[in-house]
């Protein structure tokens, strides 16, 4: 059969003449079938109720006159409801009413007159069925020929092609005149600073004491309970110290928000037994009590969301999961590595303390590559 | 009240006043001593501190809990220790129908309470008289009645310490692998307190070294503050941002506007 098929070569097309069932045909062996699907041409035109019936008609009328009087009591609805019901209030549920109440007034105005407009055109407006029938695209040869001429001239009388310096000089002109607005985007990037150096400093550095975010009240180390997070800043990181910091003591951040973006900590502490630190690690963290830069690795979200019993940092954006319990390593998510861990201890008072900054650029793993 | 008796006894006990005095007395003591009685076992005002409270607590927890838990509380491989947990732990797990766990899955959910009120703080007064741990919150910090300058502080906190997973409109939110954040909407300001300061299940513990009791409070006012708010945008589709509303406005509004193009294509009949 195959063989047969083969011979054949795929040409041989039998037409089924007379009926399915007469025809041996081999297998593979196409087949066009004489019931194929005919173009049933259009429809006969079918009269609309409307157009049978004036009773109906009538009422098609009604309904869209009734509706651009709707539209117009919505008009006036909407200049009545703001005048009844006012928001100088200043009560909250008093912008609700108001907004809610303008709104549907204004709603109904335009959805009205597009309603009643369509229901005319379809229900009462003369109902014929034509053909417009397409014309072909391109224009015909004069006209084609007498816009070539024109170009032609043009180009004889501007000396266009023939005087190549001024063509030239001109195309020149054109190119370099978007140049200024593409050299006032660099105003947007910081000015006569390295952004690389700018993300790997923050305001964290040794000695820096680590406060409560947002009151600024330094931590001592016995506060920290078993099980606790909490949200940390630099202690001077407030309106009056911060002002008064060399740019360098800032981490290169002019704005306080800018430098908070870069130096919000999340402060926990783990039973120690449950803590597994890298070797060279091991004096970073004090009793159990461990800070990881807030900003995701991935495209630097704020990751906050501490399971106690896990010890997985979740972060909302786009749920990458560290285990701060191993030096907040990549559990899951598109985050490639792990949050940059801030080393800490505690001074004479028992606060605690940054030993330095971080040992790596904060956020998005693009700067990685730039360390 | 002591002098007026004296002076009835001073006066005579024969004198015409001195029997309407003592019925009069003996009224208000008995309406005074009655008062009392019907207000202590209203809210169940029971002594945490009372060996007997202690002894139907400990029952209670031999009964109910140490199957998971441990016969002294010290915790076997299907529950934690409870030495050390608090009173006002228990109060929170059982007073909200966590605890007992109906099965072990992702975290325990809330549920009817399967104990009174009596039973819940029996229990408390039995686990917190194994080890300190955090005591039920003093009735200053849970009335919900800080000044506008607290919610707004209230606000500030919120945001900074809970919003990430409770929602910022206390809605409540997805974390992983089945757990969530619950919603912090109709939850009994006592609760919201407990859970503050034991960070039940995966909750990470806030205490008042990290947020002091009346920052607490503050919180706890600025969630009946939101709570007690009308929503200005009118529907809040349960406050949960971004998934409720785009179904929305994908199925109902880009459904009206299909339904729209199909009414105007469509011939009339």
């Amino acid at each position: 059969m195959a063989e047969e098929a083969k011979n054949n070569g795929g040409t041989d097309a039998v037409v089924a003449a007379q009926g399915h069932s007469s025809v041996e045909a081999a297998a593979g062996t196409a087949v066009i079938a004489s019931d194929a699907v005919q173009n049933p041409g259009l429809p006969p035109h079918r009269k609309r109720v409307t157009d049978l019936d004036p009773k109906k008609e009538k009422r098609a009328e009604r309904t869209v006159y009734t509706l651009f009087y709707i539209s117009i009591a919505g008009s006036l609805g909407a200049v009545l409801a703001y005048m009844f019901f006012p928001i100088e209030t200043g009560e909250m549920l008093a912008i609700r009413l108001h907004t809610m109440f303008v709104g549907l007034g204004m709603a109904l105005a335009l959805l009205a007159v597009g309603v009643g407009a369509v229901h005319w055109g379809k229900a009462i407006m003369a109902d014929h069925e034509s053909i417009d029938v397409r014309h072909p695209v391109p224009s015909d040869e004069p006209t084609r020929e007498a816009a070539a001429e024109v170009f032609r001239l043009a180009d004889e009388e501007s000396g266009f092609s023939r005087r190549s310096l001024v063509r030239n000089s001109l195309i020149g002109a054109l190119i370099a005149f978007p140049l200024p607005g593409i050299t006032l985007l660099r105003g947007l990037a910081p000015q006569d600073r390295d952004p690389v150096q700018l993300l790997k400093h923050t305001m964290w550095d040794k000695g820096v004491r680590l406060a409560r975010d947002p009151s600024g009240v330094p931590i001592k180390a016995s506060e920290v309970t078993i099980g606790s997070a909490f949200h940390v800043i630099p202690e001077t990181l407030n309106h009056e110290d911060f002002h008064n910091l060399s740019l360098d003591e800032r981490g290169g951040s002019e704005t306080l928000l800018d430098a908070k973006a870069k130096a919000i900590v999340l402060l926990m502490r783990l039973d120690q037994s449950e803590l597994k630190e890298l070797p060279e690690r091991k004096n970073w963290s004090y009793d159990g009590i461990i800070a990881y830069s807030k900003v995701c690795t991935h495209v630097g979200c704020p990751v906050a969301l501490y399971e106690q019993h896990t010890h997985h940092l979740l972060c909302p954006c786009h749920q990458s999961q560290f285990d701060v319990s191993e030096h907040a390593k990549v559990v899951f998510g598109p985050a490639k590595r792990p949050l940059p861990q801030l080393p800490i201890t505690v001074d004479d008072e028992g606060y605690l303390v940054a030993q330095s900054d971080f040992h790596e650029p904060v956020g998005p793993s693009f700067w990685e590559r730039l360390k | 009240m002591a002098r007026a008796k004296k002076n009835v006894r001073k006066s005579g006990r024969r004198h015409p006043l001195a029997t309407a005095a003592l019925v009069a007395v003996g009224l208000l003591v008995t309406g005074a001593a009655y008062t009392g009685f019907s207000q202590t076992s209203a809210t169940a005002e029971i002594d945490l501190e009372s060996p007997a409270t202690i002894e139907a607590g400990e029952k209670l927890f031999g009964a109910n809990c140490a199957t998971c838990h441990g016969a002294n509380a010290q915790g076997t491989e299907d529950g934690p220790s409870l030495i050390g947990a608090g009173a006002a732990s228990v109060n929170f797990q059982v007073g909200t129908g966590r605890m007992p766990l109906a099965f072990q899955g992702p975290q325990g959910m809330v549920k009817p309470q399967q104990f009174t009120e009596e039973q819940t703080l029996q229990m408390a007064a039995y686990v917190a008289s194994l080890a300190p741990g955090p005591a039920l919150p003093d009735s200053r910090y849970i009335q919900a009645d800080s000044d506008d300058e607290g919610i707004a502080r209230g606000g500030q906190l919120f945001r900074i310490n809970c919003a990430m997973c409770h929602n910022v409109a206390a809605a409540g939110g997805a974390l992983t692998q089945g757990k969530f954040a619950p919603k912090l909407t109709g939850v009994p300001a006592t609760h919201i307190y407990e859970a503050m300061v034991t960070g039940p299940q995966n909750m990470p513990v806030f205490s008042d070294a990290n947020i002091s009791p009346q920052e607490k409070a503050d919180i706890i006012s600025y969630l009946k503050y939101i709570e007690n708010q009308p929503a200005v945008g009118g529907l809040t589709l349960g406050s949960i941002g971004p998934v409720a509303e785009g179904l929305f406005i994908w199925v109902i509004g880009l459904g009206a506007i299909v339904g729209l193009t199909v009414w105007v294509t469509a011939k009339s009949n």
